[in-house]
């Protein structure tokens, strides 16, 4: 068995920013140095990976990318520490390494035949990502895809290219929210739990899953169930600090749960009794 | 597999058979009984009670390479563990060797774990049974361990005073048998009845106890109990309770580079650290020593039992006698049981 503590070695294929700012946000699209790794890999979306670069350290990122999205990885990654400062600096062409894919994933195919609603919050939408892709590429497997996603300003939305792509396909309902008013901004103004009500999902035969800062997640869940939307209904991801991403290093534990292998997935039904999980 | 006697007069003789493999022993350090490779028999310090630092480092070490590289270089050259070679940890207390049995199901479960397991492969433990206990806040006997205690042992030497009981209990034991062949002799049968009758005897000499029955189910029940600010508002955060603890095992991971060579390496860490769950955007889900002391009891006695089926405590005793402020795990379970 290979040893899971050593990265594979990736090459950057493109790199842009996505948000601007001291927290911006940058993504990377990357593929295997060896091609060869390809032929054993294969992830799920919802799954993650340890990117680092060795000198400075790793940290974990969700793998952004579906797999039905071919010949690369990518990952979207906010510059707010050490070791993701150090990966804002790397380019198109830059080496960077990948140790994964690590946790479990959303029950996609559970799904089949169900509406989903996304409901995500600024960096959370990087989660949420490869589900959006990934039903957009099995379209007939799947019922109504409702996307709704929002940050401080529009120019703090990630993704902002495929959002458009979204409205002007069709093949999906997207709704777009900034926290305050701003000029030419043609869509809701208020935070996501408020356009949530807005949206006013019908919990019937479908599935929520949300992603984004905790106090977004509280109310958000808090919305849901307003709407009739039970805890095995709603999905979410937790997030901990991690070091080995395997289940030995200990630190990402919520009560006897860790979150980097049994997680980061976790419908609210699993969680909700366990006190930690929103700490 | 029989037991066979081992006088005294040749553990010496032993050990320097022994030093043919990597021969770790407890030896004295100051006032400090810590294991260490020795080069020497006469360094091994066998009339002790127990080491301050349990020989867990053995098997992880406080501070170990993963992998080395060299910067401007893409490849990642993998930590050898295999070179460390076959070695010997000789003279551990049942206690501690019940320790490693109980870690041993973290680093194999799911992802295997390389290093650890690698190491754990390579090393024989002979263990030697506790007369006296070795301190007065020993509790093995509440967590299924006993002075007489076999789990995790390859072969186990019963202190009959003025010789060992030698009693191998796994393959890597028959083989220490077959490697210590010539300083061996039959057993008496009266040796191995007198032993369990002082088994027993030395179980009635713990003092210290605790009925761990429910309390896995009861400490998420206790989750806003005002008892874990009162059993923490001492603590000092030094960590010192795990950092000795046979059964702790939560490590860091950083890289280090030095003119351009560098390794990733992981270290012992601790859950009473404040970083230890400090995100990046500066929030914190355990902020302060409650929610951390919270954690540890928790850990030790609820989410590892719930996962493993096992109890992540040997009744060793040491954090209790070890902690600055005397803070008394007892005391908390005590406790918790009775809130
Ligand atoms: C399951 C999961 C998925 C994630 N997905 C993304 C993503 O898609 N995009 C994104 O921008 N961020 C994501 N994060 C958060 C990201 O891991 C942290 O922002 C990052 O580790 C910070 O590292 P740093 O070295 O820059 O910060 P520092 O504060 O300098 O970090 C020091 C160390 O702590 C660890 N660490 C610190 N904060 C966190 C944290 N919140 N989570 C995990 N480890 C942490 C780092 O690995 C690093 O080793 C995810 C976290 C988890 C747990
Ligand atoms: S990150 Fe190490 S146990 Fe989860």
């Amino acid at each position: 068995m290979k040893n899971p503590y050593i990265p594979y070695e990736a090459k950057i294929l493109e790199a842009w920013y996505e948000t601007p700012g001291d927290r911006c946000i940058k993504t990377f699209k990357v593929t295997f140095a060896d091609d060869k790794v390809w032929e054993t890999w294969s992830h799920r979306p919802g799954q993650c990976a340890m990117v680092g670069i060795p000198g400075v350290g790793e940290s974990m990122f969700c793998i952004s990318s579906s797999p039905t999205e071919k010949g690369y990885l990518r990952f979207s990654i906010m510059k707010v520490g050490k070791n993701t400062t150090a990966i804002h600096e790397l380019e198109a062409g830059d080496t960077i390494y990948v140790r994964g894919p690590l946790g479990n994933w959303f029950p996609m195919d559970e799904w089949k035949g169900k509406n989903v609603v996304t409901i995500g919050g600024g960096i959370g939408q990087a989660p949420l990502r490869p589900v959006i892709q990934y039903i957009r590429d099995n379209r007939d497997d799947y019922g109504e895809l409702t996307v709704i996603y929002g940050a401080r300003t529009s120019a703090d939305h990630c993704f902002k290219d495929e959002f458009q792509d979204m409205m002007a396909c069709g093949d999906c309902c997207c709704h777009l929210a900034v926290d305050v008013e701003e000029e030419n901004w043609p869509h809701f103004v208020g935070f996501v739990p408020q356009l949530l009500m807005e949206v006013s999902p019908s919990p019937e035969n479908t599935i929520a899953v949300t992603c984004g800062p905790p106090i977004m997640i509280k109310f958000v869940l808090k919305n849901l169930e307003k709407l009739g939307f039970t805890p095995d209904q709603i999905y979410t991801t937790l997030e901990n600090r991690m070091k080995c991403g395997i289940g030995k290093c200990g630190r990402c534990n919520v009560g006897h749960i860790y979150i980097c292998k049994d997680g980061p997935v976790f419908s609210y039904e699993q969680i909700k009794d366990i006190p930690e999980a929103f700490a | 597999m029989a037991a066979k006697k081992l006088s005294k007069e040749k553990v010496g003789e032993v050990l320097q058979e022994l030093s043919k493999f990597r021969l770790i022993t407890p030896v004295k350090s100051d006032d400090v009984v810590l294991f260490r490779e020795i080069a020497d028999p006469k360094e091994a310090f066998l009339e002790y009670g127990n080491s301050t630092v349990p020989p867990k480092k053995v098997v992880f070490p406080q501070t170990e390479t993963l992998f080395r590289f060299t910067i401007g270089n893409p490849e990642l050259r993998e930590k050898n563990v295999e070179e460390e070679g076959t070695t010997v940890i000789f003279g551990l207390r049942p206690c501690d060797a019940r320790a490693m049995s109980i870690v041993d199901k973290l680093f194999s479960w799911d992802y295997e774990d390389p290093y650890y397991l690698k190491r754990r492969e390579l090393t024989t433990l002979v263990g030697m049974t506790c007369v006296q206990p070795p301190s007065i806040n020993c509790f093995c006997t509440s967590l299924q361990g006993s002075p007489f205690g076999k789990d995790g042992l390859d072969v186990l030497l019963v202190d009959m005073g003025d010789h060992f009981l030698f009693q191998p209990l796994t393959e890597k034991g028959a083989r220490m048998e077959e490697t210590l062949a010539s300083y061996l002799e039959d057993a008496s049968p009266g040796d191995v009845e007198r032993a369990s009758s002082m088994e027993e005897e030395a179980k009635g000499k713990i003092v210290r106890s605790i009925d761990p029955q429910g309390i896995a189910e009861k400490l998420p029940s206790l989750w806003e109990d005002p008892l874990w600010k009162r059993v923490s508002d001492a603590c000092l955060g030094c960590g010192i309770c795990t950092f000795l603890c046979p059964t702790c095992h939560c490590f860091d991971m950083q890289d280090e580079v030095e003119r351009g060579e560098g390794r990733r390496a992981r270290m012992w860490d601790s859950c009473m650290f404040c970083e230890y769950t400090l995100h990046a955007s500066g929030h914190n889900p355990r902020p302060t020593r409650k929610e951390r002391t919270r954690n540890r009891i928790s850990h030790k006695y609820s989410y590892y039992p719930k996962r493993f089926d096992v109890i992540a405590c040997v009744g060793c005793g040491r954090c209790i006698s070890l902690c600055p402020v005397n803070i008394d795990i007892l005391e908390i379970l005590e406790q918790v049981v009775e809130a």
